[in-house]
């Protein structure tokens, strides 16, 4: 059964179409990889997914309902790990993660089974600031496993990371979807789990004049 | 815990971390206001009358200096992000980073400038009715900054822009914000010019919220 069910979604930025007619579902249990050449709009098909960027065309449907005629319960069903790792740099690692659960209204009871996932347990204290970029991605997909989100929407989330925390990301990844969890991917690495698709972004321009449009 | 006190508890764990961001604008405020007794000299009548003016220009000034990073750092930081994906709405998270904005700038500022007031010769009556007007009148520049913040997002030379913004929009709250403590001096007036002043800061919570809030829908799209 198809729990996400995208229909002719289109976007635009600035005036010109990133991309449009974009059709998928994706069923429990199944993770879809984006590809394509930079630019190719992977980033903001995510962000539209995630109701940041409004999409002009098209709609997304979660069992059956649109998910913008109740956006709270949308966010609620959503982990987001963007390009940017969204963690402050003055708080520890734990904290970070802890108010991320917070800000979710939710518990804090799944935060360390998250740091663990990510061998994070004896980084836990140290505050973010002194991190490196691989130990703060790291970071921040245990913030996205700790939310305990049914989709996982995850924007390049192999960036510096090294083999053993890809490891660790492909494990958490198994273990979400195994459990039902759905999960959507940009990347330029394959991510090698099991009940995995790719989507294509072809970014070429699309045929007609339109992206002359104002 | 709900999304709003995780929010404001987390801002002020942040500034609690860091605590030189808030020290450097109560410096400010309090170098600032003691440039004018040192400039104008010793006429205490003439210090008595332009205090009001004075101190709450100062206390303007200060309040913005601190506004710029407001919503800028989690813009930076992607965690912006994750305020726009909290199920529960973003107007509430634009009011918890205002009001924390205010715990640590308006409050102490409002503590403060009574004892700055004691360099300008205000009476004892003058100094208890600056207290009160920053007070009641902080709150409304904290959020009047706040849509001004928001609003220069990611804009180059946002410092400057903001205040370009915000200080005509805070215009109203300064003149019945000074002019009350100088209606002590003068006698009379006094209450209607604090009424004045508590409703414009009502009147800022009850709209500025949804403006601060969908000036960040459009910066985070």
């Amino acid at each position: 059964m198809t729990d996400l069910e995208v229909t002719g979604l289109g976007c635009r930025r600035g005036g010109r179409p990133v991309f449009r007619d974009l059709s998928f579902s994706l069923a429990k249990g199944e993770l879809l990889a984006l590809t394509g050449r930079n630019g190719s709009g992977k980033t903001t098909l995510l962000r539209a997914l995630a109701l940041l960027v409004p999409a002009d065309a098209g709609a997304i449907h979660w069992q059956g309902a649109d998910v913008a005629a109740d956006r709270e319960a949308w966010r609620r069903r959503i982990a987001w790990l963007g390009h940017l790792d969204g963690l402050k740099g003055d708080l520890t690692v734990r904290e970070n993660v802890a108010t991320a659960c917070h800000l979710r209204e939710e518990g804090t009871e799944r935060v360390d089974a998250a740091l663990a996932a990510f061998e994070l347990g004896p980084l836990a204290s140290r505050s973010v600031r002194t991190l490196s970029a691989g130990q703060r991605r790291r970071a921040a997909l245990a913030r996205v496993v700790a939310a305990g989100a049914r989709l996982w929407l995850l924007d390049e989330p192999l960036n510096a990371l090294d083999a053993p925390s890809q490891a660790a990301l492909r494990a958490a990844l198994g273990q979400h979807l195994a459990t039902g969890g759905l999960a959507i991917a940009a990347t330029h690495a394959p991510i090698d789990v099991p009940n995995a698709r790719t989507l294509l972004m072809d970014s070429s321009p699309p045929p007609g004049g339109e992206e002359h449009e104002p | 815990m709900s999304g709003f006190t995780a929010l404001l508890a987390r801002d002020l764990r942040l500034v609690w971390r860091r605590p030189g961001d808030v020290m450097v604008v109560l410096a400010f405020f309090v170098v600032a206001t003691v440039l004018f007794p040192l400039g104008i000299g010793p006429e205490t009548n003439l210090l008595a009358r332009i205090a009001a003016g004075i101190l709450w220009c100062a206390a303007l000034f200060a309040a913005l200096l601190s506004l710029d990073r407001l919503f800028a750092a989690d813009y930076e930081d992607g965690a912006l992000d994750l305020l726009l994906l909290a199920p529960w709405p973003l107007e509430l998270a634009a009011l918890a980073k205002c009001l924390a904005h205010w715990i640590v700038t308006g409050l102490p500022l409002a503590v403060l400038a009574p004892f700055m007031g004691l360099l300008f010769g205000l009476s004892g009556e003058g100094l208890a009715a600056l207290g009160l007007t920053l007070l009641v009148g902080t709150p409304a520049l904290s959020l009047i900054g706040g849509l001004a913040a928001a609003l220069t997002l990611g804009a180059r030379r946002g410092g400057a822009l903001l205040a370009l913004l915000a200080l005509p929009l805070c215009v109203p709250t300064l003149i019945f914000g000074a002019g009350a403590v100088e209606a002590v001096a003068t006698g009379g007036g006094f209450l209607t010019h604090l009424a004045i002043l508590g409703a414009l800061a009502l009147l800022s919570l009850a709209t500025l919220p949804w403006a601060i809030a969908a000036a960040l829908r459009q910066a985070g799209e």
